[in-house]
């Protein structure tokens, strides 16, 4: 069969598993007076549509900050009034001002759906499929395979297409940008990397590493007037797409600084919710929110994540392959996802980008990382009423990916790039099959996290501990995430000089 | 796929898994009054004693099946309880807890591992060629064509229908009669005949295969017993002394001509036809607009109604046309038995047959057509370009019976993935001797995205909207009807000219 055949045939399937999620329940659905994520992008579309710019993220009588007030950047609000331009065709009552809050019918369920389905379409599916057929190894089959198997990574669908975002967009826009790079066309990687956050502030996560790989390429370029005039051309770039993106805003000085206020609301807390990061974990056992003060808290976050970021962004720095700068997007963001402020647990999802970027090479720590980020948001995905989806496509992934990239038998000590640990139990344990017990604790954590789904839906919770279920969720993902920071370092960090080259250096 | 090539038949599981994930995904899609159908048949096969199974009325969906799919029905209905009790009382009309939801669409994907043992089973008929790359085997493509068949998922797992397992049921016993286990074959289209006797379309492709083979070759007795067994358990003992009742509910003559859709058949092009000659009549003054009667074929309801200009059409002529144009088939095998090869084409014209002829026939019943013509699609490269014709135009021709706009991208969506599974593959299959699909064919084809664009999208914009609704659904069937309509010649056509190769194949 042919290759176009072949992706079409992925494509629409990957299509269909989005569209059959959105049949599910939406985040807030029917739960007045606040709903949900799902009415706060509702609310967006109509407070762009029918204000001035100016008053988009004031608050006035208008605009209520308390009630979904916009805490996106600009390109978010840019997207929410095209919607909004497109609902008003449609039915005017969906973005009328006040009146329109709290609406819910099916039929603009499914515009909204369809929003998301129409960008994902046209930002992230071709990204991926780009991705896969210039940077994968392997023949036309295995990229096709893979690309299929990122298609169908449960937690984006899950949260786009059921809880109810655009992820794909920021995402997706992430994801031109390390084409971008890849290809060697760095001015339109910054372009769509600095869109992309424009899009979410999230993307500052990803932030450092495409800092350090863009500097690390400069410097390699020599000390000249080519990698300063470089290092000049990226940044204009840079500035020139943020001052077109907040253009409204510049005309008063008080405007960029109170949508930095929204953007980064610093007054709101170490964490909020049930989140699988360090905080969270650690509050389980001492209760750090209430002993250590807000000026504690907000140094103990920064030293801990400059402590796990340093390492992955100076090795990047010194040798910016396309590799390198994977792991490095890998590490960074769970680092910061781990020790960061005001962290979210849909903002895994984060590093589940740059995770699919090495599905292709380490497929099975790849799939494990993956459905442990899905298992993360059990709670937030019960609360949605999205438990069949979530079981199916989680199980439909994992059956995928096992068989079509052969994660399991791709498995040797060196095929899971093992090189440290092997060193470390050299000396005492010289004949442990570490590939074996990597396969063993793989299966066990999986059969850990399908019980813990189990008892999450089925059991009650004693009454003493109403949030027993969510706590052991966050507390074992947690301990998995950590698991993988040291994993995705130690694969960095130790990358012996290879003889054939892994991928294009630019 | 980049899969192991250590098992030679994962490939098989992977897709059976794959395609029953789809089906759980559509769990929470648009179910149709079918949904209801079943439920009230739980509750009356669980509630009411055997004796009142056929005469129970209180819901308007009465038991219009067979006894065996009533016990099948009674066999769910205990696991059922396990659900939801409150589905099995009979007066709760229109009861659809997530619960019942949940439990019946499962029923659905369990019952559907009998259509994939039948399809490993058809699998085996097929002759292999080694040492071919996985994505080229017949096999393989075969059971991407009938496991993955876009019309068994949206009409069983959408508008809900047990047709999987019922189609398994057929497709075992077709196997059967390839393999030469003749009895089993047989014993398995009675049952299928006690299913569902909409099957009685392709009986008398078995009743003359067997009498043909069997009965009047081979000396032994036992052969002999094969067509009395069949009609031993047509008359099954399960219902005593309630055939009368049960007959009149199986067959409902009351109903029109055509269903409130009318299905791609001849009488869609007669009743097109009917009321273009009216409308011309009145122009030209031909016609007193006075005398016709008020013709209402599509009012929505399903009603005896009459033709304007051409005769009417009774129940009768119907029966009379469709045994006129299956006859020559049947002819054909008794002379000159292809064995199980020419029982197949012989099955599809019959079917083929009595859909373009029949009497209130459903859309649905396109099916019984286009699966078997799968097996027969990867055997030879004419089949395959008749099948891509009749598939793709009786597909299409589905797309009706989801109407609701949440599912409107999934059938397209699925079609489309459908339609390009079955080119692509079809076409690798059979690179050698140029292409599948002439031009005229091809245009023909292509003429669906326009009309799928006009019928769903640029027409309900229009003004013509609330005073014709039916003109979309009328466009659909004529324009499917004449691909089917060809289909149907042109498989006549192939097993009146295979006569050339029956001298090579043995009698069996």
């Amino acid at each position: 069969m042919e290759n176009w055949s072949l992706i079409s045939l992925c494509v629409l399937l990957g299509l269909t598993a989005r569209w059959a999620v959105s049949f599910h329940s939406y985040s807030g659905a029917g739960k007045p007076p606040m709903f949900g994520d799902y009415e706060a992008q509702r609310h967006w579309q109509e407070v762009t549509y029918n204000l001035p710019v100016h008053e988009w993220y004031f608050n006035t009588t208008n605009n209520d900050l308390n009630y979904w007030g916009l805490d996106y950047p600009p390109l978010t609000a840019y997207h929410s009034l095209v919607c909004a331009y497109v609902a008003k065709l449609l039915n005017p009552e969906w973005v009328e001002l006040y009146a329109s809050r709290g609406y819910e019918s099916h039929s603009h369920k499914l515009f909204m759906r369809a929003t998301v389905l129409f960008t994902d379409i046209l930002i992230y599916i071709p990204a991926v499929l780009l991705y896969c057929f210039y940077f994968c190894d392997g023949s036309s089959k295995q990229k096709v395979a893979t690309a299929f198997c990122i298609l169908l990574y449960p937690g984006l669908i899950l949260i786009d297409y059921g809880h109810f975002q655009y992820n794909s967009v920021s995402l997706g826009l992430a994801l031109w940008g390390i084409l971008g790079l890849g290809l060697g066309w760095d001015l339109f990687g910054s372009l769509a990397f600095t869109l992309a956050l424009n899009y979410k502030q999230m993307e500052l996560y990803h932030s450092l590493p495409f800092f350090c790989y863009l500097l690390g390429k400069c410097i390699k370029q020599g000390l000249t007037w080519r990698g300063f005039f470089h290092l000049f051309k990226i940044s204009m770039t840079v500035l020139v797409t943020f001052a077109l993106c907040w253009m409204p805003f510049l005309s008063d000085p008080k405007q960029p600084l109170q949508v930095l206020h929204r953007l980064f609301p610093v007054g709101r807390g170490l964490f909020e919710d049930k989140v699988a990061n360090t905080w969270c974990s650690l509050n389980v056992l001492i209760k750090i929110k209430t002993l250590l003060s807000r000026e504690t808290q907000l140094f103990l976050s920064f030293a801990l994540t400059l402590l796990f970021v340093l390492p992955s962004s100076l090795k990047l720095l010194s040798k910016p392959t396309l590799w390198q700068f994977k792991l490095a997007l890998v590490n960074t963001s769970l680092a910061f996802f781990l020790f960061s402020f005001q962290v979210h647990e849909k903002s895994i999802l984060l590093v589940a980008l740059p995770v699919c970027l090495v599905f292709n090479e380490i497929p099975l720590i790849a799939t494990w990382f993956l459905l442990t980020s899905t298992f993360s948001m059990l709670p937030l995905l019960l609360k949605d009423g999205l438990l069949l989806p979530y079981v199916v496509t989680s199980l439909a992934f994992l059956f995928l990916s096992l068989y079509l990239l052969s994660a399991l038998e791709r498995s040797t000590e060196e095929e899971l790039r093992l090189g440290l640990y092997r060193k470390l139990t050299q000396r005492w344990l010289p004949k442990l099959n570490l590939s074996r017990i990597i396969k063993w604790k793989f299966w066990f954590s999986l059969a850990a996290m399908a019980a813990l789904s189990f008892t999450s839906v089925w059991l009650k919770p004693p009454a003493k501990l109403p949030d027993l279920f969510p706590v052991l969720v966050s507390v074992l993902s947690f301990l998995h995430f950590l698991g993988f920071i040291i994993y995705f370092n130690q694969v960095q960090l130790m990358e012996p000089q290879r003889k054939k080259s892994q991928k294009k250096t630019n | 796929m980049a899969a192991p090539m250590t098992n030679d038949q994962s490939w098989f599981y992977a897709l059976a898994l794959g395609v029953s994930f789809l089906k759980c995904l559509l769990i929470n899609a648009y179910h149709s009054t079918d949904f209801e159908v079943h439920r009230n048949w739980l509750a009356l096969t669980h509630s009411l004693p055997v004796s009142q199974w056929y005469y129970e009325a209180t819901s308007e969906w009465t038991l219009d099946y067979p006894p065996l799919f009533a016990w099948f029905e009674y066999g769910l209905s205990h696991i059922a309880c396990f659900f939801d009790k409150e589905m099995l009382v009979v007066p709760n009309l229109n009861y659809a807890s997530p619960a019942t939801v949940l439990f019946q669409r499962l029923s659905v994907i369990v019952a559907d591992v009998v259509f994939f043992y039948a399809v490993k089973e058809c699998c085996k008929c097929l002759r292999e060629d080694k040492g071919k790359d996985l994505l080229g085997k017949p096999s393989f493509i075969l059971t991407g064509l009938l496991l993955w068949n876009f019309g068994l998922l949206i009409v069983d797992h959408i508008h809900f229908q047990y047709n999987g397992f019922l189609f398994g049921v057929l497709l075992l016993s077709i196997a059967r009669h390839c393999q030469n286990r003749h009895f089993e074959g047989a014993f398995l289209f009675s049952v299928l005949l006690n299913l569902k006797h909409i099957y009685l379309y392709i009986a008398p492709a078995y009743g003359i295969y067997l009498l043909r083979c069997f009965c009047f070759t081979q000396n032994s007795s036992d052969q002999i017993m094969q067509p009395l067994f069949i009609d031993k358990s047509r008359s099954s003992l399960f219902i005593k002394g309630q055939l009368p009742q049960v007959l009149s509910r199986l067959f409902p003559f009351k109903r029109g001509l055509c269903h409130a859709y009318w299905a791609p058949n001849i009488w869609a092009l007669y009743n097109i036809a009917d009321k273009a000659f009216s409308i011309l009549g009145v122009k030209f003054r031909l016609l007193d607009i006075n005398k016709l009667p008020k013709a209402s074929m599509t009012g929505g309801l399903v009603q005896e109604f009459q033709h304007s200009v051409l005769p009417s059409v009774s129940p009768l002529a119907t029966l009379v046309c469709t045994l006129l144009s299956i006859l020559p088939a049947l002819f054909k095998i008794w002379h000159r038995p292809n064995g199980a090869r020419g029982f197949l084409r012989c099955l599809v014209i019959c079917a083929l047959g009595s859909f373009m002829f029949g009497w209130h026939v459903h859309e649905k019943a396109i099916l019984m057509a286009i699966l078997p013509l799968s097996l027969l699609a990867v055997d030879s490269r004419k089949d395959a370009g008749i099948f891509l014709m009749l598939s793709v135009t009786g597909h299409y021709s589905l797309f009706p019976l989801l109407f609701t706009t949440q599912e409107l991208p999934i059938k397209i969506f699925l079609m489309l993935l459908f339609t390009i599974f079955s080119l692509a593959s079809l076409k690798t299959l059979f690179r050698k001797g140029g292409a599948l699909l002439n031009p005229l064919e091809v245009t023909y084809l292509l003429g669906l995205i326009p009309l799928e664009l006009i019928c769903e999208f640029v027409y309900p914009l229009t003004v013509w909207q609330k005073t014709f609704p039916f003109l979309p659904l009328m466009l659909t069937s004529v324009y499917c009807a004449l691909g089917v309509t060809y289909a149907f010649i042109r498989l006549y056509n192939s097993l009146l000219t295979c006569s050339d190769t029956t001298k090579k194949t043995k009698m069996q």
